[in-house]
């Protein structure tokens, strides 16, 4: 860990160096206008000023984005409209139950595949061509059925989630319950057990180290899901929202700490899995 | 021999399909193995060794003649749990301790708690690893892991050992401890053992009998009794006694080797 800090800082400091240098060349246009119109002539310092301080900017530098955040998270309380929190929890509720819908769906797909001969060799090709969609263009028609339906809210949008988190629940759940060799299964028999008991005892623990692989793909990409299934429904409040607000209005200040506050939530939920994996894993004897 | 037979194979054929046609795995097979008796299977690879045990296991279904295990089909006897099959490689779970995979399969056949403790504590004990019962198995030798198996084929009480090269993927020194503890097992527990091998000092080593096999088809060449005493320290094996066995087993061998 300690060996680590150093390369991770000095990255961390690279990144800001060229962001900040961005900021400047990609604003720099909107300056000289500025300065033009006011007939005042820049000099580098004030270019340099006037472009890291601008209220639409074409790329905000890194503080001002530092800056909303704090002004939305902390100075915010967490029921207003204008708390990220508040738009983040909204976002994290249909992520988290559309991840464990999605679970539980790759799940139980997996075991029917791994079970069942007829599924085996019918199911894959449409889990696959599922995911050939795009997303974005699957999702309003999600949210439109289900409207239609009666269901608002929270479900339409955990169903979007739970339609990208599935597919790698499947994929690694049909490698890992196969993942027992031939030899393994011939133990079982000799011992005459039953499938039940071959399932508890051995698939389903072999299948663990790919689980949870396949649980950190489908968090980020139950994320993914729930930030675009709030876009169309009229942005009233999420992530999602947020980011679609922020471009209506050219808010970029606030688009970026959507999207930074976005990353930062995935970046919690997959380690929050990456944790409950080596806890699980270590107590297994497996890590 | 008056003892009766555990194991009965009558005219056993078995027949792979496959795409470059069909093997003739097994052909006209008939043995008996009697309780008590340590029988050893010998042969290049292909000579159906290890196909004739699984036909014993009831791994493989014969396509031709019949096989009793303890006076009933292969498959009843499986189904009464009426040996125990030791792998050629360990096969313990990952992630359970030396403890728990010996309890796998007293916990599947639904032995009572306390009865499960006992019988790992003794078994383990049986193959001398006693205080490894909590220990992982990547934290054992490959030797260690082996006889973790061989408790773990032994914990149900089966009176019948099935064993498939179990010790063929260990170098020598290793694989020579174990021979000898394998010798003082059985002798203890008196178990009816089939031992696939391709070691010829390990099967004279060990058996009562050794069964020649060669292959194209799978049959048996040659079946010795062995004329060493039940009591073998390893220095038996510098004995003329234990060198004309290996000598007639090699002959064999040789003999079934002659259409190549």
């Amino acid at each position: 860990m300690k060996g680590s800090v150093l390369p991770v800082l000095t990255v961390v400091c690279g990144i800001f160096v060229i962001w900040y240098a961005a900021a400047v060349w990609l604003n720099a246009t909107w300056a000289y206008d500025k300065a033009a119109r006011s007939g005042v002539e820049l000099s580098t310092q004030m270019l340099i000023a006037d472009a890291w301080s601008q209220e639409k900017p074409k790329l905000p530098a890194p503080h001002q984005v530092a800056v909303e955040i704090w002004k939305t998270t902390v100075e915010k309380k967490i029921t207003s409209k204008r708390s990220l929190i508040y738009h983040s929890w909204i976002t994290l509720s249909a992520t988290l139950l559309g991840f464990a819908l999605g679970t539980a769906l790759g799940i139980a797909l997996a075991v029917g595949i791994i079970y069942n001969r007829t599924m085996d060799r019918s199911v894959m090709p449409w889990i696959i061509a599922s995911q050939t969609i795009p997303i974005l263009a699957i999702a309003p028609m999600i949210i439109v059925v289900l409207n239609a339906a009666g269901i608002s809210g929270l479900l339409p949008k955990a169903t979007i989630s739970m339609y990208l988190s599935f597919f790698p629940v499947v994929v690694g759940m049909v490698k890992g319950l196969r993942s027992p060799d031939q030899m393994q299964l011939d133990q079982m028999r000799t011992w005459s057990a039953s499938g039940a008991q071959t399932f508890w005892r051995l698939r389903l623990p072999a299948s663990m180290p790919y689980l949870f692989t396949s649980l950190k793909i489908g968090m980020a990409a139950s994320l993914v899901g729930a930030i675009v299934g709030e876009l169309p429904t009229g942005a009233v409040a999420g992530l999602g929202a947020r980011l679609l607000a922020g471009s209506y209005y050219g808010q970029t200040i606030q688009i970026w700490s959507a999207l930074l506050m976005a990353a930062a939530l995935a970046a919690a939920l997959v380690g929050l899995i990456g944790l409950i994996q080596r806890i699980t894993l270590s107590r297994m004897g497996m890590a | 021999m008056s003892k009766e037979s555990v194991i009965s194979a009558r005219q056993l054929d078995l027949t792979f399909r496959t795409s470059d046609g069909p093997v003739h795995a097994l052909k006209d097979v008939s043995l008996d193995i009697k309780r008590g008796e340590f029988v050893s299977f010998i042969g290049p690879s292909g000579c159906g060794k290890t196909t004739f045990l699984r036909c014993m296991a009831d791994l493989e279904h014969p396509t031709g003649g019949e096989i009793s295990v303890n006076g009933v089909s292969a498959e009843e006897a499986r189904r009464a749990r009426a040996y125990g099959y030791v792998f050629q490689a360990a096969g313990l779970y990952p992630w359970r301790t030396i403890g728990g995979n010996v309890r796998l399969p007293l916990e599947i056949m639904g032995y009572e708690r306390s009865d499960q403790d006992a019988r790992v504590k003794r078994v383990l004990e049986l193959v001398e690893l006693d205080g490894f019962e909590r220990k992982y198995p990547w934290q054992l030798s490959g030797g260690m892991q082996q006889r973790a198996s061989i408790a773990r084929a032994l914990a149900f009480d089966a009176d019948i050992l099935l064993m498939d090269e179990p010790f063929g993927a260990l170098d020598e020194i290793v694989r020579d401890h174990l021979n000898e503890q394998l010798l003082k097992l059985w002798a203890r527990t008196e178990k009816t053992i089939a031992f696939v091998t391709h070691s010829i000092p390990e099967a004279v080593y060990l058996s009562t009998r050794i069964v020649v096999m060669s292959p194209r088809p799978g049959r048996i060449t040659d079946v010795i009794e062995s004329p060493l005493p039940a009591e073998r320290p390893l220095e038996i094996r510098d004995t003329q006694a234990f060198l004309d066995v290996a000598h007639r087993v090699r002959e064999g061998l040789r003999a079934g080797h002659v259409d190549d």
